[in-house]
């Protein structure tokens, strides 16, 4: 088993903050955008550095996601951020109209993902962002799953030009990927080798699968984690190669059922390569308040659930 | 620069374009596409700085235009065509399978599009964007963009009329055709929008009420649009649906409904043909 050591919880909207300072210093032409929430979306540093490329739209997201793609039509390079729910289903009619159909340059930056948000309840707390996101033509969806790839996720966000989501969180988690390691869109990272079971994850439970794979190696069972860090387009080349030789699957993520990585896998599967597959998830139903690691127990998005449906799927195949 | 009667014979026959087009294609938007037609005759052919030989989508070097309204894809396409950025002959093609001309405005097909349209409301923001985007990258050009007033219903229109005013904005021009009509019936009885020149002063903007059939007062409206004084411009021009066809004036019932073959003639036998059909 490959180890993974945490170097120190942290929140990944800090890595995307810290990816867009370095982003603004590559390109002249990268602008920050933000609907009243400069401080939760970690917009501060880029506007302290960038005062002019810093722009203020207050609490009016679809006027920011159309101005958006007006700046990217000129060459600007804008990214909007906001919380996950204001950026996608809030203003899902301008991102098809104005910024998929429209094939322009604008980057979602989508902070406060999941059931993580915590304390301030199911209105803010959205599950179905991915499906909504995944369902447009052409864009690119981006769930890295610790800080240092979510600052090497904003770079590469940043490089490539098209429609971009990324989502991030506001919770502390672990972060252990190699700082230096480029990001690559469109890549499966598989983070470590096995046979038995492949527990594919996204965001910040890749580590809940990394800790899974661990107690499995304990019980004699050998499980291949990959961080699908890019949800679309879909590596489905990695996926149909570890399932190939593992035979079964395990999907977390945190999102509901509908639409989500877990149907991402499914649909890959089924087409190619049956094969069992359980799913870590969110289910049909809205969020609630709570601590982050309280909501995680509640909806089972840890590592003794993905042990649990692990062992259910090896025993399907 | 086109003389006034230059510019009413241009607008004759783009009004026929419209007939023909919507005729043959069998339906799409004609009401607001003729209430409309002198004011985008006059943008492109006196006001906006434009060539379709060095378009680019950037918009570098010249003026941008975006049709907010995008169901009035007719009047546009048909200004286009006649302005050079396509042959004339694809007008003929509006809204069949395979064509460059989409039921509404999209990007890719043919040069001199911006920005895709028709999802009502999103229009003035995206040229909002495009005018700040100039702004930030020291182009002196502007961006200019057509509203109807039933659009207006919309709530992201008065975000961004906030928001431009606060950026100071005056390199967006926005225009709204005022001809008092929408799908469901007059406006006034649909849902009010009131008296808008008062709305628009009250966000801030630079406001004229110009007579959208009337070239003169197009033009003057176009020329006060020009002020640098830190404030978007809202032209407001007071129009009437169907205009240029009898039948048509002042009825919402032509909003979205196409002619019949007799009723393409009647429309046809009221518009002189000045630069050849299609």
């Amino acid at each position: 088993m490959k180890k993974y050591t945490d170097t120190g919880k942290k929140d990944t909207r800090s890595g995307f903050g810290a990816g867009l300072v370095l982003a603004g210093r590559e390109n002249p032409k990268v602008l920050a955008l933000t609907a009243d929430l400069k401080p939760s979306v970690k917009m501060g540093d880029f506007a302290k550095e960038f005062p002019d490329r810093f722009v203020e739209c207050g609490i009016a997201e679809a006027n920011m996601v159309g101005v958006a793609s007006g700046l990217a039509v000129t060459g600007m390079v804008p990214f909007c951020g906001s919380f996950a729910e204001f950026i996608t289903g809030r203003v899902y009619d301008q991102i098809r109209q104005e910024v998929s159909y429209g094939n322009t340059n604008v980057k979602l930056a989508s902070s406060h993902a999941g059931i993580t948000l915590g304390e301030d309840g199911a209105t803010h707390q959205t599950m179905e962002d991915i499906a909504l996101m995944r369902a447009l033509p052409g864009m690119v969806v981006l769930v890295p799953c610790d800080y240092n790839q979510t600052v090497q996720a904003t770079l590469a966000a940043a490089r490539y030009v098209g429609p971009v989501y990324i989502r991030f969180g506001r919770p502390s988690v672990p972060n252990f990927t190699d700082p230096d390691e480029p990001f690559e869109i469109g890549k499966i990272y598989n983070m470590n080798p096995g046979t038995d079971v492949t527990l594919v994850a996204t965001g910040h439970l890749v580590w809940e699968a990394l800790q899974a794979a661990e107690q499995l190696e304990a019980e004699g069972v050998s499980a291949e984690v990959l961080n699908v860090a890019t949800i679309k387009p879909f590596d489905s080349k990695a996926l149909l190669e570890s399932v190939g030789k593992t035979g079964c699957a395990v999907v977390a993520e945190e999102h509901n059922a509908q639409g989500g990585l877990g149907e991402a896998v499914a649909g890959v599967l089924a087409a190619n390569r049956p094969a069992p597959v359980e799913f870590i998830n969110g289910g049909d139903r809205f969020g609630e308040s709570g601590t982050p690691a309280q909501l995680m127990e509640a909806y089972g998005l840890d590592a003794a659930h993905i042990v649990a449906a692990a062992r259910k799927a090896i025993a399907r195949k | 620069m086109k003389t006034i009667e230059e510019l009413k014979a241009i607008a004759s026959q783009v009004r026929r374009d419209i007939i023909r087009m919507v005729t043959t294609a069998k339906s799409g938007h004609p009401g607001g596409s003729l209430s409309s037609t002198d004011i985008l005759t006059a943008l492109y052919f006196s006001e906006m700085k434009q060539d379709p030989a060095t378009w680019r989508r950037d918009a570098l070097g010249q003026d941008a235009f975006i049709p907010s309204a995008g169901h009035l894809a007719p009047v546009y396409y048909a200004v286009l065509a006649r302005a050079g950025y396509f042959e004339p002959a694809k007008l003929g093609t509006l809204r069949k399978f395979g064509t460059d001309l989409q039921g509404h405005p999209s990007v890719g097909h043919v040069k001199g599009i911006f920005q895709p349209s028709g999802s009502l409301g999103q229009g003035l923001a995206a040229a909002a964007g495009i005018a700040l985007g100039k702004k930030l990258q020291g182009q002196p050009e502007r961006a200019f963009v057509l509203l109807g007033d039933g659009e207006s219903e919309e709530g992201e229109i008065w975000e961004t009329a906030m928001w431009a005013a606060h950026h100071k904005l005056d390199n967006l021009v926005a225009m709204t055709d005022w001809n008092g009509m929408q799908i469901d019936g007059p406006i006034e009885s649909v849902t009010a929008v009131g008296e808008l020149d008062e709305k628009w002063l009250a966000f801030g903007w630079d406001v004229i009420v110009a007579d959208g059939h009337d070239f003169e007062s197009i033009l003057g409206a176009f020329e006060l649009a020009r002020k640098q004084d830190g404030k978007p411009k809202m032209i407001l021009f007071k129009t009437e649906m169907g205009h240029g066809v009898d039948f048509m004036r002042g009825n919402h019932g032509w909003h979205g409904k196409a002619p019949s073959a007799d009723e393409c003639a009647a429309a046809l036998a009221q518009l002189e043909e000045t630069l050849g059909d299609f």
